[in-house]
């Protein structure tokens, strides 16, 4: 492999889960991990990330529980960084729902700045009815919903409303047809609870991404769901990503289950058109 | 390179598939890795270390390229005897688990293992955690290894030889600049579990404590081998070339 070749192989990629950050967000260095993380995903090949901006992170208001004006601030940023990195970037809108009416409107602020997807977070537990606007309108748009997720709920954590995998899935059946984006099954608790929880939900979609590397969780994934229901991602940690691809690579797949997690099942999920250097 | 961070047996708190010494041959082979020094991951639960070892020595002899790295427990009758053995059975490092033992960062006999382990010139290793805290089992209540321990170990004498494997950036951070610069070049660390970008965790540290400071750890048959290489390749393009130690050249058998 020449030095310029992608570490990820080549042939487009898509990582669905991403973050940036920005001038509000309380750390002094957010425009060099902002910039880490297209220079790590230009060398991996990353052809886009989809990433979402998660109000202040806790600056001003709690990261899982975001201010109103935070959720907006949040996603002017956001917007403003997929603007300024058309050929990489394309963007979630984060919501609050227990803001029920700010929620519904920042969707479609979001919707006509071009964001492709609805990030919910841990603001309220995933089977909630406050979800259900915010779902409905997705669906109404056709926006997927990626919501964040704790794998195996048993008990509740500071700073979030946890979900599992068996929350989501209630939310998923209300809503047939809404893709949810399951996030980072290896972002820590057990994978292993949540595969057989979505297993028969079939609207529900987990990324692969987070900073858990273990051993035989892609092989399980694969089993229990298939490859047509995944997707490759990355959210904080870029060098685990890389490492679920390579090992991905070694596991036997077909060409085409590796395209499917790589970035066709997302391109799949989101509004047509919203990955043009996938479909060329 | 060796990887100082493999095991073989099973785990207490999930399967893994097949974590045999065979596979681990091959495991390495595809990662272009010339050995690993290797653990009996069920003896880690165990109270008495012995018959785990002896499955360690047992299942690595016909595979010259696995190390053993057998457990003494320095709370347990005999350990210079048990130490004595291992090293004539050709351990090339020894572990403990102080948290699994209950042992504070000041445990006498922690210091003792970690003298005699110097005084013939093998490096002690450690293992600062097996699983993420979030999927823990509530079986499994051994707290990480703190830095307090490593900071203590390293200070005991000259001759310590302290690998850690599995510390974050905190806890490393909060060891080595907590130690003087000699007692700092008695402890090597994997990377194993250190953030690459964006946060570049890794970046930082190779700036900070040195290169020199790694070597290399795959925590096989628990994680993806594939993840300390790519950490190394999306390091930022002026540390490419920074050169981690390898850890066959820290065992000094006297």
């Amino acid at each position: 492999m020449s030095d310029d070749a992608p570490l990820g192989g080549s042939g487009p990629l898509i990582d669905a889960h991403a973050h940036f950050y920005h001038a509000g967000a309380g750390r002094s260095d957010w425009a060099r991990v902002n910039e880490a993380r297209l220079r790590a995903g230009d060398r991996m090949g990353v052809t886009y990330h989809v990433a979402s901006v998660l109000g202040s992170y806790g600056h001003a208001s709690p990261t899982y529980f975001p201010s109103p004006d935070d959720v907006s601030r949040g996603n002017d940023a956001m917007a403003a960084i997929a603007v300024a990195e058309p050929r990489r970037v394309r963007w979630y809108v984060t919501v609050n729902p227990n803001h029920a009416e700010h929620a519904l409107a920042e969707i479609r602020r979001g919707v006509e700045r071009n964001a492709i997807g609805v990030k919910l977070l841990a603001s309220r537990r995933a089977d909630d009815p406050l979800l259900d606007p915010v779902c409905s309108l997705a669906g109404d748009l056709g926006l997927p919903v990626l919501h964040h997720i704790w794998q195996h709920r048993t008990r509740d954590w500071p700073n979030q409303e946890i979900s599992d995998g068996r929350d989501l899935s209630r939310l998923a059946d209300r809503h047939p047809r809404v893709s949810f984006i399951l996030a980072h099954l290896g972002g820590g608790g057990d994978w292993a609870h949540t595969l057989p929880a979505v297993r028969d939900t079939p609207n529900v979609y987990p990324d692969l991404s987070g900073s858990g590397v273990d051993r035989g969780m892609l092989d399980a994934a694969l089993d229990a769901l298939g490859a047509q229901r995944l997707l490759w991602a990355c959210d904080l940690t870029m060098e685990t990503g890389l490492a679920k691809l390579r090992a991905l690579e070694v596991v036997g797949l077909s060409d085409d289950d590796m395209a499917g997690m790589r970035w066709r099942n997302a391109a799949r999920l989101f509004p047509a058109g919203a990955f043009p250097r996938c479909d060329a | 390179m060796i990887d100082v961070a493999a095991y073989v047996g099973s785990y207490p708190f999930r399967h893994l598939p097949h974590p045999d010494p065979d596979v681990l041959v091959r495991v390495l082979e595809r990662e272009r890795l010339a050995g690993a020094w290797v653990g009996y991951l069920p003896s880690v639960w165990q109270r008495d270390p012995a018959p785990g070892n002896t499955a360690l020595f047992a299942a690595l002899e016909p595979y010259p390229t696995l190390r053993p790295a057998p457990i003494v427990r320095p709370d347990w009758p005999q350990w210079e005897r048990t130490l004595e053995e291992a090293l004539d059975r050709g351990a090339a490092a020894i572990r403990a688990y102080p948290m699994h033992w209950g042992m504070g960062p000041y445990d006498p006999s922690m210091r003792e293992l970690a003298l005699a382990c110097g005084a013939v010139g093998v490096p002690l290793l450690l293992t600062t955690r097996f699983e993420d805290l979030r999927q823990r089992s509530p079986l499994d209540v051994a707290s990480d290894l703190t830095a307090a321990h490593v900071r203590a170990l390293a200070r005991a004498d000259a001759s310590v030889r302290l690998v850690v494997t599995g510390a974050g950036r905190e806890m490393l951070e909060e060891t080595h600049w907590g130690l003087t610069p000699a007692e700092q070049g008695r402890v090597h660390w994997d990377f194993a579990w250190i953030w690459g970008p964006p946060e570049d965790h890794l970046a930082h540290l190779f700036r900070t404590v040195g290169a020199e400071r790694f070597v290399y750890g795959t925590h096989w048959p628990l994680r993806l081998t594939q993840n300390p290489r790519a950490n190394l390749d999306l390091l930022p393009a002026e540390l490419r070339d920074a050169s981690i130690t390898d850890a066959s050249t820290l065992a000094f058998r006297r």
